[in-house]
């Protein structure tokens, strides 16, 4: 396999480092730029909206001409997203999205692409492709709007949704077990691991400006409230009273600590590794050598202990949740590599039509072959 | 006719032994069978190999087991390789063979049903055992006895002689004696004058880094050639001088294979770079397999995660300007079927190619069958009109796909190819088509805003890109790729507004939607020619119509009655939809139309309903080509009916 350097490129890059960006005398874009005319029809009070703005501001930080950047989406209420920018996209099948894009990014070097989808599209209809795009780490970022039910076909249990809940259909109760999608990321060896939550504009814009600049897949988790048929389900973090406590913040290079600010100012609960079983656990502060929290480390190589974080996410109610940026590290991406093989083959000439046609002519004609006079 | 010899094969017959008896014969069926891990399809393609450099025409079916390896020396795990060449153009693998080489006790009785009576068989004595005839199911010897009385028997200890013949290259004796299949193919190339050089540079070629099997191998061939020109076992050999064809630079080649060069030569065609995205399964996988070595022209091949991702990622890499292909069989399809509704939807180019095999379900994965034909017309929720075009013959696979290409740019639309097992496996020669004489395909980007809209009482008209305001010969709708300023727009799989493309719920919208849809599709007809019918005395009562594979058993069938002294009409599909525009005309020009499928019935049902003609079906589905004999009776039954006459096909000479 050739690699980067071999290639004569710099190890670490940009997810949009072959994209075109604008030239320093053009006008800079604004979030109107990105605005379709489009009317945006999420009900009143959707966490989709407020995910929307927040693109909308973010995309021109990036830079990039607007018709190198593509989003594609699925079926569901978040999947409507690509309408309303205004670039190049796509609203294609349910649970493909991925498998479209990967056609996109391993085509085109030259575009930004990005998926947005939720968690029935992605985890539940398209699971297999998610991860599929995951390990081949093929240069995309995905936005999985996580509203924990099925909004669009007006509210079934998802496969995020916790045990026991309460839907049209399951009047008794889900007796379906949630995926945690960060884990089921880390799980595939994804490359870019995120999560964060509708309503904090300034964290979401930092993980999508992370996400952006990463080369190879970006998972991020957006936490979206459903107000129809899910509402309150991220109350805990979301509510000043309790996030404090509910929220495990991640920031690269920090010690891992939460709840309310103890007196030396850090948070009175912290994590620390369990020796009993390779885990992490919460405990008070107070009551461990500060050189036992944990130090958050995104870049680790090993994804244990990103894995081992994500696992203290409630499965039942959300009352706990690690929210930040779990992982992030350097791996070779799909598409990538499939262009440098392509680039080998052509032993980095440009051709012109004809020399290509007598090449085919040699191809077709090669072989045994016999002529008849 | 010796002039368009070969010198190297003139050199072949030359050292014929002037003892041994030379036979003319115009043509000859031999089939290999063996054991699947006996090596039959290597040595059916080198004979096929020396065939085709010799000069003759010819056609070959291969037949194995979808197991990898079935238990040894049992009836489910025979492989057999068919080859039919002669010295006139033929056009299938024959009906029965003339030769059988049966490698083990099960391989002859499998095959003995297919044999006509005087037929040679050339057996490998030394696994008839006790224990390999239990395993074949036989309770006694049939080479004791009278059991193949009816036929000329060898019966030859090839893999002993095998043995025996590389005992200096100290292999095992496992390893010896797997060189048996080269010591068969060296006998029959004796027998029939084949040209030897090409195995020997293919096995040097292929076993380069293992000296002494390659050197086992090339003298087991040699050993069998000689053993032909030594043993008073076999007192005759054959001739059977090279064909009549057409001028031009021939090559053998299979259907796959000239599926992949064809995307390849669409790809040229059209300046665009190929993306086959793909699962795979058989008999599809050859084509992955092919393209993914042409990455200098730049082919990507992705192989997906299912069916659906393969298909997905195509439909992306069009919409980025790629031509996107996906290469699958029938229950591919099956599961590709939603997103090729979304490239009928998006109006994006699409090639898909169906390997058909017997089915439903997982059905008969190495057999060949036509029954993918509603499928690919219907298989899909909604109005979701799709082009399909099929190859007649293994070389014809090359044409078709460049069609495919060309109707899948030119009208911004899925299309299906329908090739099938016998296609893809078969092999033929093929006369090299001059690249110049292939028609250019231009993907026609969009590059500027396309609707002026009016701006009103004191504002300025502004211009807007609205990808689905169509070409008004073609209807059809704008290709602009990411990257394009000022074209960015949004497709999906929900109704489009016309001309401006956004999402529409309106009922008239729908409504002149779909039928604008379906009306692209069927002006594709007005880029074909005249449907070509084949009714050399003008006189025929009765046609016969047919599609894919059937080309060549309909046309040998349709030959030999004619041979008999009746008339009848041929006419073969390549575009099922939209049918050319005479179609019609042409099945009312005649009083019966028979239509032989591998299937129930299904173009006979299209046909039906659509130009209410009576047609009368010919269909088996037993996964194996068509019988030209069996084709003869039924036309011939056919012709006596339209013509009130008695008919008799039974061939005068020998068959």
């Amino acid at each position: 396999m050739t690699t980067h350097t071999e290639l004569g490129l710099p190890g670490l890059r940009s997810g949009t480092e072959l994209v075109p960006a604008l030239a320093a005398d053009e006008q800079k874009q604004t979030g109107k730029d990105f605005t379709s005319d489009q009317e945006v029809r999420w009900c009143p009070g959707c966490g989709d909206y407020a995910v929307l703005k927040a693109v909308q501001s973010f995309l021109p930080d990036l830079g990039l001409r607007r018709e190198n950047i593509v989003f594609v989406s699925g079926i569901g209420c978040s999947s409507r997203f690509p309408y309303y920018l205004d670039t190049y996209g796509m609203h294609s099948i349910h649970g493909r999205a991925p498998t479209i894009a990967t056609g996109i990014a391993t085509a085109r070097e030259d575009l930004s692409v990005w998926v947005v989808t939720g968690d029935g599209d992605a985890l539940s209809i398209g699971g297999n492709h998610l991860i599929h795009t995951l390990r081949r780490n093929v240069n995309m970022t995905i936005l999985l709007f996580n509203n924990r039910i099925y909004g669009l076909t007006k509210g079934q249990y998802s496969p995020t949704s916790e045990p026991g809940k309460v839907t049209k259909s399951t009047p008794m109760g889900s007796v379906d077990h949630p995926f945690n999608p960060v884990s089921l990321a880390l799980g595939a060896e994804a490359s870019f691991v995120a999560r964060t939550i509708d309503s904090d504009r300034k964290h979401l814009t930092s993980v999508l400006a992370a996400a952006a600049a990463h080369r190879g897949t970006s998972l991020v988790e957006i936490y979206q409230n459903c107000p129809i048929f899910n509402d309150g389900a991220f109350d805990a973090i979301k509510s000043p009273d309790t996030k404090a406590d509910a929220i495990i913040p991640l920031v690269h290079g920090e010690p891992i600590t939460f709840g309310a600010t103890g007196e030396d100012g850090r948070g009175v609960k912290a994590l620390v590794r369990d020796a009993s079983t390779g885990g992490v656990v919460v405990v008070a502060t107070a009551d461990v050598d500060p050189a036992d929290v944990l130090v958050h480390d995104a870049h680790a190589p090993d994804p244990s202990t990103a894995f081992a974080i994500s696992r203290l996410t409630d499965s039942g109610y959300l009352n706990t949740s690690p929210i930040g940026i779990f992982r992030q590290v350097e791996r070779p991406t799909y598409d990538d590599e499939a262009r440098a093989q392509i680039t080998t083959a052509q032993g980095g000439r440009s051709e012109a039509a004809a020399d290509r046609a007598a090449r085919l002519a040699a191809l077709v004609g090669g072989g045994d072959t016999w002529t008849i006079v | 006719m010796d002039a368009r010899a070969s010198p190297r094969a003139r050199k072949y017959r030359g050292r014929v032994t002037p003892d041994k008896q030379v036979k003319q014969l115009d043509r000859v069926i031999i089939r290999f069978a063996g054991d699947s891990g006996d090596g039959m399809q290597l040595t059916g393609d080198r004979f096929t190999q020396e065939t085709a450099v010799f000069g003759n025409d010819l056609v070959t079916l291969p037949n194995f087991p979808a197991e990898i390896r079935a238990p040894q020396g049992t009836l489910p795990g025979v492989s057999s390789f068919q080859v039919h060449f002669a010295d006139h153009d033929i056009l299938t693998a024959g009906d029965s063979p003339d030769v059988l080489v049966a490698m083990n006790p099960a391989a002859l009785r499998a095959n003995l049903g297919d044999l006509a009576k005087g037929a040679a068989i050339i057996v490998d004595t030394h696994d008839f055992t006790a224990r390999n005839l239990t395993k074949a199911g036989y309770d006694h010897n049939p080479l004791d006895g009278d059991d193949l009385a009816e036929f000329a028997v060898h019966p030859v200890d090839l893999t002993g002689m095998t043995i025996e013949a590389v005992k200096e290259f100290g292999l095992s004796r496992k390893d010896a004696a797997r060189a048996k299949n080269m010591f068969a193919l060296g006998l029959l190339s004796w027998m029939y004058g084949r040209p030897t050089d090409p195995t020997i540079a293919f096995l040097g070629k292929r076993f380069a880094k293992v000296p002494a099997i390659r050197d086992a191998n090339v003298t087991a061939f040699k050993a069998g050639w000689n053993f032909g020109e030594t043993t008073e076992a076999f007192v005759v050999r054959y001739e059977v001088k090279p064909a009549k064809m057409a001028p031009g630079t021939y090559r053998n080649i299979t259907g796959n294979l000239a599926l992949a060069y064809g995307l390849i030569a669409g790809g040229v065609q059209s300046g665009l770079p190929v993306f086959l995205g793909s699962y795979p399964i058989t008999p599809a996988s050859d084509i992955l397999h092919e393209l993914s070595k042409h990455k200098a022209f730049g082919v990507t091949t992705f192989q997906a995660e299912d069916e659906i991702a393969g298909v997905g990622a195509a439909i992306g890499a069009s919409f980025a300007g790629h031509l996107g292909v996906t290469t699958t069989s029938g229950p591919g399809v099956a599961l590709k079927s939603e997103a090729i509704g979304l490239a009928v939807m998006t109006e994006l180019p699409l090639v898909v190619i169906d390997v058909q095999r017997g089915g439903p379900s997982t059905g008969l994965p190495t057999k060949t069958e036509q029954s993918d034909l509603l499928q690919a017309m219907f298989g899909r929720n909604g109005e979701a009109p799709v082009p399909v075009v099929a190859p007649q013959s293994p070389g014809d696979c090359f044409a078709a796909v460049v069609e495919a290409v060309r109707i899948a740019i030119t009208y911004r639309t899925p299309v299906m190819l329908l090739s099938d097992g016998y296609l893809a496996n078969g092999s033929e020669p093929w006369r090299i088509p001059d690249l110049d004489e292939m028609p250019a395909i231009d993907p026609r980007f969009a590059t500027e805003r396309n609707k002026v809209v009016e701006g009103g009482e004191g504002k300025e008209d502004s211009t807007e890109f609205w990808p689905y305001l169509r070409d008004p010969e073609t209807l059809a709708r704008p290709w602009a790729i990411p990257g394009t300023p000022g074209l960015e727009h949004r497709i999906g799989g929900l109704e489009k507004a016309d001309g401006n493309g956004n999402i529409s719920y309106d009922p008239a919208n729908h409504d002149l939607m779909v039928r604008t849809r379906q009306a692209k599709i069927d002006r594709i007809a007005e880029s074909f020619g005249p449907l070509e019918v084949d009714d050399p005395s003008g006189e025929a009562k009765v046609l016969v119509l047919g599609w894919g594979s059937t080309y060549g058993p309909i046309g040998a069938g349709v030959r030999r009655v004619r041979r008999a002294g009746y008339h009848v009409a041929q006419a073969h599909l390549r575009h099922l939809n939209p049918f050319p525009a005479d179609l019609g005309d042409v099945l009312r020009r005649y009083d019966k139309v028979l239509v032989p499928e591998m299937n129930l019935g299904q173009l006979s049902l299209l046909l039906r309903a659509k130009y209410l003609v009576d047609v009368v079906g010919y269909n088996e589905v037993r996964g194996l080509p068509l019988k030209a004999a069996v084709l003869a009776d039924v036309i011939g039954g056919l012709v006596g009916e339209a013509e009130g006459i008695e008919v008799d096909v039974t061939p005068k000479e020998r068959v």
